[in-house]
């Protein structure tokens, strides 16, 4: 079992939790991932690592309510346990030789951005950081990426915060006005990634991708987070879990990626209700 | 005494009951039918079935015992040499090995060796109170890799030596593919459970949710005090056939779809984990995991499903019981077919449409035998132009699975052959001082009962290798 040490709402459906799993925490690289399950009978859910802490033995997770899981996940309080929690999984992010980085995360992808873009800082790169919002109230981890950013953009979809319009715009800006990086990083939506490619493409910087599709055992075991990558114009099979989750965003089908992640959409809505009603009822 | 040609029958559920349920198939044998069988064996001096058991269980001695009623005492001769007799007698395939070299089998049925060893395991897993209590402790700390069966046997039989045993297992719950492959209805989880607990109580410590390689490495295991290492990691890659549509939804390799139904338990009504239910199901390949996925496809509630395999029946590689069950269940086997393209939904006016991107149809085509290839077995061809679709909403593969390179990746000096299988010798040594491996990690996908002799031989070795030390 693996206690929840703090826990604490970002927004109303973002929660960043710490996790006492002193070898996780030992050797959790940014970019790397877990995979918990939050009772007995639960499902496993891979979910990326947001920070560490090795002294004190703990890792934060920071994850959006968005099925049946994460609600459930939720509802646990400070000092409660998790029944499983794995890792850490999947390859860390690639920052060897990157001088200068543009980071561009969306929604709750900021999360896992945010310790990509503070080991960048850390490292002593230049970081320009562009986070994306639907709207004001979900707006997350502004200071911490202002304090690892030289530069830094916040977007709201309808303008309520910061600059209005999505991450393109001023990634867009940048690269017309002859901006120019080692590496472009992008965690978020894939339908924010597959626009932050397209953006980037004309400039010919790389992109690197972060991508999150469904999984189980996070090993390399099942097969389910297979993605299709074209290298040599030759369409290849990747497992996200062993191979990733970080791709070179010019080679990933983005559309097959969406499809497959839609897999269990009318499922993940039923439990999610269910999970709701459980929790109403137990008011 | 006149020799009973036939082997007593298995009591099995119903066909058409348990296509519809996840309950053990076969029901076992009762004392007086299992008392009966034992006594159709011969008790040859050369014991020629002994040879033909990977694990060489004293298979004379404990049929005398069960023949006269001494089922513990029977048990007790198993248990000296084998550590999962309640796995082993429901899964091994026992008709290419110990009963294979059965005197009886010469003219008429061997006997049922395996069935008999499941009654005697069950015997004393309901009737057995003692538990085993923890040797005393030798001064040697080993670390096992993997929870499987050879993984566990090596457990075992290093802990009964005095060994200080510590497993670490990837997933959630231990067993390896007991649990996560072999469904409930041909292999109960709670008797793997109860193999693990048995270990348990032998002072084994089992760490689950530890990934060696990423957690922690087989060097930091040394640095940890450990010092043997046993890899049985198993073959858990999944392959694919890469051909068209394998990204479509509704594709699954079949450790995937039986990851979701056994070990995630997608099969209870209203589960967690999600896994499609129904419909028509084409299942890709031969082995024993294309049946126990066809099986589990069709106890989910599925219309058809189909064996979809590319030679004849004679090279199917299942164990034998599983086809016959399988096939008195109505899977429909369609041998000599071979997939070319997996077909899938696409509404051209409207990209979101729900139904885009699942599956409706597999496109196979005709083969015919030809020459014997390498393997001895005669080289399926195609028939050109015989290509046809069968609409199906579901397509798993089990055409394979490949070792796990995560050990190999983060281990220096461990070396492994072109198909990913690390490298061992006759001790089950590895290239590495003191690591050793064994199971499909080294032989890629084979039996239960292969994985747990190597365990053993690794336990032997490494028993050897500490003495000296």
């Amino acid at each position: 079992m693996y206690k929840i040490v703090s826990r604490k709402p970002l927004n109303t459906t973002v929660t960043q939790m710490e996790i006492e799993a002193p070898l996780v925490a030992k050797k959790a690289k940014p970019g790397q991932f877990i995979i918990l399950r939050v009772d007995e009978e639960g499902e496993r859910i891979p979910l990326t690592v947001a920070g560490t802490n090795p002294e004190k033995g703990t890792v934060k997770i920071i994850f959006q309510i968005v099925g049946g899981t994460t609600e459930k996940l939720n509802h646990k309080k400070e000092g409660d346990y998790l029944q499983d929690f794995v890792g850490p999984l999947g390859v860390a992010t690639h920052t060897e030789g990157i001088k200068k980085v543009c980071i561009v995360g969306g929604g709750v992808g900021c999360a896992i951005a945010m310790p990509v873009a503070q080991e960048f800082h850390r490292l002593g790169a230049e970081v320009t950081s562009i986070i994306g919002f639907r709207n004001k109230d979900i707006v997350i981890l502004e200071d911490e990426f202002k304090a690892c950013s030289d530069k830094l953009y916040v977007m709201t979809d309808d303008g309520s915060y910061g600059r209005h319009g999505n991450v393109t715009v001023p990634l867009k800006e940048m690269l017309e006005n002859g901006e120019t990086f080692d590496e472009i990083i992008t965690i978020g939506p894939l339908i924010m990634m597959k626009f932050v490619v397209a953006t980037a493409k004309p400039y010919n910087i790389p992109v690197t991708v972060s991508m999150n599709p469904i999984m189980i055992d996070g090993t390399g075991m099942c097969g389910g987070c297979r993605l299709t990558l074209t290298q040599d114009g030759k369409r290849v099979t990747k497992f996200a879990c062993v191979d990733g989750p970080d791709f070179n965003g010019y080679e990933v089908d983005f559309d097959e990626a969406m499809s497959r992640n839609r897999m269990y959409m009318d499922f993940e809505r039923h439990a999610y209700e269910e999970a709701c009603n459980l929790f109403k009822e137990a008011k | 005494m006149a020799i009973v040609p036939k082997k007593n029958p298995m009591p099995t559920q119903a066909p058409e009951v348990r296509a519809h349920n996840f309950q053990e198939v076969a029901l076992g044998y009762t004392a007086e039918i299992a008392m009966e069988e034992a006594a159709r064996c011969l008790n040859c001096k050369n014991q020629p079935c002994v040879g033909g058991c990977p694990v060489n269980i004293h298979i004379p001695e404990f049929i005398s015992q069960v023949k006269v009623g001494n089922f513990e005492e029977a048990y007790q001769i198993i248990n000296k040499t084998s550590s999962l007799p309640a796995v082993c007698g429901r899964v091994c395939p026992q008709e290419s090995q110990c009963e294979s070299k059965c005197t009886l089998g010469i003219r008429f049925e061997p006997v049922g060796i395996g069935r008999l060893e499941r009654f005697v395991a069950d015997y004393h897993n309901e009737h057995a109170t003692a538990k085993p209590e923890a040797p005393e402790f030798n001064g040697h700390k080993v670390a096992i890799v993997g929870s499987g069966p050879s993984g566990l046997t090596c457990a075992g039989d290093l802990a009964k030596k005095g060994y200080k045993v510590a497993v670490f297992e990837a997933l959630h719950t231990a067993g390896g593919v007991l649990v996560y492959g072999i469904p409930e209805f041909r292999l109960p989880k709670k008797i793997v459970a109860k193999e693990v607990e048995t270990l348990k109580a032998l002072g084994v410590d089992v760490d689950t949710n530890v990934v060696i390689g990423k957690t922690l490495t087989i060097d930091e295991l040394f640095d940890m005090g450990y010092e043997a290492v046993f890899v049985g990691s198993g073959a858990g890659l999944p392959r694919f056939m890469n051909i068209p549509g394998e990204a479509l939804k509704g594709v699954y390799s079949a450790n995937e779809f039986l990851t979701r139904s056994n070990l995630m338990k997608s099969y209870l009504d209203n589960p967690v984990t999600p896994i499609m239910k129904g419909g028509n199901v084409a299942v890709v390949g031969g082995g024993n995991v294309a049946m126990d996925a066809a099986r589990t496809a069709l106890r989910l509630g599925a219309e058809n499903v189909y064996i979809v395999y590319r030679r004849s029946m004679e090279e199917l590689p299942a164990r034998k019981e599983e086809v016959e069950h399988a096939k008195e269940e109505g899977i429909d086997f369609r041998l000599l077919n071979n997939p070319v393209e997996i077909l899938g939904y696409n509404n051209p006016d409207d990209p979101r449409d729900p139904k885009n991107g699942f599956v409706t149809g597999i496109k196979c085509v005709k083969m015919e035998l030809g020459e014997p290839d390498a393997s001895g077995r005669r080289r399926p061809v195609e028939v050109p132009g015989s290509e046809f679709v069968l609409d199906v909403d579901t397509v798993i593969m089990a055409i394979g699975t490949s070792p796990n390179p995560l050990i190999k990746n983060t281990t220096k000096g461990l070396e492994v052959n072109s198909h990913g299988g690390i490298i061992v010798n006759e001790d089950g040594l590895t290239s590495r001082e003191a690591v050793y491996a064994g199971g499909d990690a080294v032989t890629g996908a084979a039996t239960v009962i292969s994985a747990m002799g190597a365990g053993k031989l690794a336990a032997k070795s490494i028993d050897e290798y500490l003495s000296k030390k």
